[in-house]
């Protein structure tokens, strides 16, 4: 009886701090704001491809069958330079609706985000909550080597990495950004982990799970981990838009992404190369991105200040 | 503090080490070869060429030689600029690199120290809101989008730049690579400052600097910006590795000849001492910049122990 009330109290207390924190969320209209773009975007790129291949009959990126549009038209505009609404962001130099390619673009650089940054969030804190939790000599050893890696220039060695070792596929490559952005990204993940779990390791309720008989990993992993969850939470919103930014870089030098697919920053690469003549294969994809990492870095810096009122900036 | 600076120089070695090593690590492991291209060389050319680039001879010869080179700090020649040495690529790369960077990283202290005090002293005023709205704007816009919107307006509609050039250092042509660089760390640093300030506006010690009669400027700038830049000047250190990545995409863009753009060249044509020497060098740059910010940290802020 005395178990199941303490049960239900501790979930109502649970609730209430993050029904909180996503009223001080609501509250602030800047992350607001960036929430619902960011929820636009992701819709739109999600369902936006099958939607106009739907409408239009033909597959979102396909190259006109008839040759005289292969050509870039500019936005609202038709073949013969009359107004259209076919293609609103113009198309690209083989004729292919540029709003389309954005969309689909965006499909990419969303998932390689996504994947790379939950990448780093497995390494990130399960290094970071070891070396909090076990403390001494090993957490020095760690922290040491985070501080190291910290002052090395490790987008160097994955630019090494992706130009000389590139994979077979296209999806391939894929996997091997995942990877590649995740493993250079989870450094300050460990560090925020750690002194989370630093803060958190000496209170009763590990004592009492230890006197139980929990193991270690255990008690790590199961009773430490989550109640870290909220900085944890923030920071990973936070590195979304830095790990979209290095994949976009990458495909703008041509390591990233591969042909047939596409993703913000290749299309930027394309764009930047006619700039002088189709300034609107460039305008737009490249909008898009910057738009959707505003609205990303307000959304994390938001939630930064309703999950942790602390650390609040006035 | 001279202990302080032997063990970080003593920990600089191995580090340049490891870089170097997972380096020459990948390039070996990189199917194919520098010499293999579209057509088959018959066997007879390759063992000639294996030979007189020594990749006859067993990896821990070939690992050896490449580090030999890096302490005698000469890297040999290049294997796509025929007859030129690394080093010779590298003293020409650099100064453009160099003064991109240095220019652009003066743009931003210039610019973002001054709208992130201002923000810091007049907080939640509508110069704080766009300051910082704009900052979000420059942390959020690729500069490889910006480079190019810039060019458009700047170069290919006013005519008031040239587009791509480079023609020394200072010029024109500089103008717009640079602001494209600098405009994330102006974004940065007036962050940093702002947040840096608005703390140590309520502090203490500006309280007393008040009470004692100072001018609101003079609190400022002898009191209040030496504690509110420490975050701007421990952000130095890896902003250079950022600036690095940073200059290869302009470098790109603005179709300058720097460090940047050799490296990326040098990584498609597999270029094994180019790319071991660029690697090298940046990672001595960063680990050696690192040291000096963290040693000037101490001199600024005295209340910090070298332990």
């Amino acid at each position: 009886m005395t178990d199941e009330y303490s049960a239900t109290n501790e979930l109502i207390k649970g609730t209430s701090l993050w029904r909180d924190a996503w009223r001080r969320l609501l509250r602030n209209k800047l992350a607001v704001f960036g929430m619902v773009v960011v929820i636009i975007i992701a819709l739109a790129s999600i369902v936006g491809p099958a939607v106009i291949s739907k409408a239009t009959g033909s597959a979102y990126d396909s190259i006109p069958r008839d040759s005289s549009l292969i050509k870039s038209f500019a936005p609202f505009r038709g073949p013969a330079g009359e107004f259209s609404w076919a293609h609103p962001m113009g198309t690209d130099n083989a004729g292919r609706d540029i709003l389309a390619r954005v969309l689909s673009g965006g499909q990419i650089s969303l998932m390689v985000a996504l994947i790379a940054t939950l990448v780093s969030l497995v390494i990130g804190v399960s290094y970071g909550a070891i070396a909090g939790y076990l403390g001494g000599r090993i957490d020095d050893l760690m922290m040491r080597i985070v501080d190291v890696l910290y002052s090395l220039p490790y987008v160097i060695l994955v630019i090494v990495l992706l130009a000389l070792l590139p994979a077979k596929t296209p999806s391939g490559q894929l996997a091997q950004l995942f990877f590649a952005l995740g493993a250079v990204s989870w450094l300050t993940m460990a560090r925020i982990v750690r002194g989370q779990i630093i803060s958190l390791k000496n209170q009763e309720f590990v004592l009492a799970a230890r006197a139980t008989g929990v193991s270690t990993p255990k008690i790590i992993f199961r009773h430490l981990v989550p109640n870290a969850l909220g900085p944890v939470i923030v920071y990973a919103t936070l590195t979304i838009p830095t790990v979209m930014l290095s994949e976009a870089f990458l495909s703008f030098l041509g390591l990233g992404v591969r042909p047939p697919r596409v993703s913000w920053g290749s299309l930027a690469a394309e764009g930047a190369q006619n700039l002088a003549v189709y300034p609107w294969q460039l305008i737009f994809p490249g909008v898009t991105m910057a738009l959707m990492l505003f609205s990303l870095n307000f959304l994390g810096d938001g939630l930064r200040d309703a999950l942790d009122p602390q650390t609040r900036k006035n | 503090m001279l202990r302080f600076i032997i063990r970080r120089v003593v920990v600089i070695i191995p580090m340049v080490l490891i870089v170097i090593s997972l380096t020459w690590v990948l390039v070996r492991l990189a199917p194919g070869n520098f010499y293999t291209g579209e057509k088959k060389l018959s066997t007879g050319i390759e063992a000639n060429l294996r030979e007189k680039y020594g990749l006859d001879k067993p990896w821990y010869v070939q690992y050896g030689k490449v580090l030999k080179n890096i302490v005698r700090l000469d890297f040999g020649n290049s294997l796509k600029y025929e007859g030129q040495s690394v080093n010779q690529i590298l003293w020409r790369g650099l100064p453009v690199s160099a003064a991109l960077g240095l220019s652009a990283y003066l743009i931003a202290l210039l610019v973002g120290i001054t709208t992130g005090s201002l923000s810091a002293l007049k907080p939640n005023s509508w110069i704080d809101y766009s300051s910082m709205t704009l900052a979000m704007l420059g942390i959020s816009i690729p500069n490889f989008v910006l480079g190019p919107l810039l060019v458009l307006l700047f170069s290919l509609t006013l005519f008031w730049f040239p587009p791509a050039l480079w023609d020394g250092f200072p010029s024109r042509s500089m103008v717009l690579p640079a602001l494209t660089l600098s405009a994330i760390y102006i974004a940065y640093i007036a962050r940093l400052t702002r947040s840096g300030m608005l703390e140590i506006m309520r502090s203490d010690y500006i309280r007393t600097a008040r009470a004692k009669g100072l001018t609101e400027g003079q609190v400022v700038t002898r009191h209040a910006l030496r504690g509110g830049l420490l975050p701007v000047v421990s952000f130095s250190g890896p902003a250079l590795a950022f600036l690095i990545t940073g200059t290869v995409v302009v470098e790109k863009v603005f179709a300058l000849p720097g460090l940047g753009n050799y490296f990326i060249n040098a990584c498609f044509n597999r270029d094994e001492p180019l790319i071991i020497g660029i690697v090298a060098f940046i990672a001595i740059t960063v680990l050696v910049f690192n040291l000096l910010v963290d040693v000037a940290y101490g001199f600024i802020d005295p209340r910090i122990r070298y332990s």
